[in-house]
């Protein structure tokens, strides 16, 4: 039954992935996007991460995409759309990522790959997480804050109009 | 049970589309949703051992990934409006200011 799940989510994730790579209207590729990111917060699900797969949603889907939609609608849209998709001088790309994918894909599901346990089967439960990330990991989690304030002051200086 | 090399597979799918977006468009908005679905990709692979080695690790460090994520699309998009309100380009080749 997961496994059928599974395949399912994966389609359409690989899908809509396809469709944000291809599709002319950055904001089709922004909704195409959106359905992708959905889509691997349901398989995080299925690995019993439920936390994750919420942290997903929020900022994924809540925060970044609604970003990239705003910044497209303020920028001007018909400008952006201005490239004619099939790009004959990158014939190189369609040559070499097919083949990459092979490559990647013979790998991980030949033979040599390890078989690996399925893991516990009850969902890692928020209350766990917490204790790892503010005992253990408690050094890097200030670094990462400190990181993101850096970032959102740098963006609001670069995008402010004129500074004195 | 989902097997573990699975989730694997469609991160190396997804990720591979990703790196064709970034190098097939010019569109500079839909490189970086590339770079977004890459970095997602990569959470798949964490999340995946994570689960099947029954250790929590891979889940801290997936926060951590998407985390950065953020701050990084907030660091581009506010260079892309400074680029477009002093350069009307969208395009990523017409972006040769420092000849690169």
């Amino acid at each position: 039954m997961e496994k059928v799940f599974f395949l399912i989510f994966a389609a359409v994730a690989v899908g809509s992935a396809l469709a944000v790579v291809t599709l002319k209207n950055p904001v089709h590729s922004a909704l195409a996007l959106i359905a992708c990111l959905l889509q691997v917060a349901s398989v995080f699900v299925l690995l019993r991460s439920p936390f994750l797969a919420v942290v997903q949603v929020f900022i994924y889907v809540g925060a970044v995409m609604v970003l990239f939609l705003f910044v497209v609608m303020v920028l001007d849209i018909r400008q952006a759309r201005m490239e004619a998709f099939p790009q004959k001088e990158r014939w190189f790309v369609y040559a070499i990522v097919p083949v990459i994918t092979v490559e990647l894909l013979t790998v991980i599901l030949g033979k040599g790959f390890p078989r690996l346990g399925p893991g516990s089967t009850e969902a890692t439960t928020v209350e766990v997480l917490g204790k790892a990330l503010f005992t253990e990991y408690l050094f890097p989690f200030e670094v990462v804050s400190v990181l993101l304030l850096a970032a959102m002051v740098g963006a609001i200086i670069m995008v402010k109009k004129r500074w004195d | 049970m989902i097997p573990v090399a699975w989730p694997i597979a469609l991160g190396a799918i997804l990720f591979m589309i990703g790196v064709a977006g970034v190098l097939l468009r010019k569109n500079i908005i839909v490189m970086l949703m590339s770079i977004e679905l890459m970095l997602n990709s990569v959470n798949l692979n964490l999340v995946a051992f994570s689960y099947h080695l029954g250790d929590l690790r891979g889940q801290i460090f997936a926060i951590f990934t998407i985390t950065v994520a953020a701050a990084e699309v907030s660091v581009a998009l506010g260079i892309l409006i400074a680029l477009v309100r002093n350069r009307r380009v969208f395009n990523a080749d017409k972006m040769d200011t420092m000849r690169g």
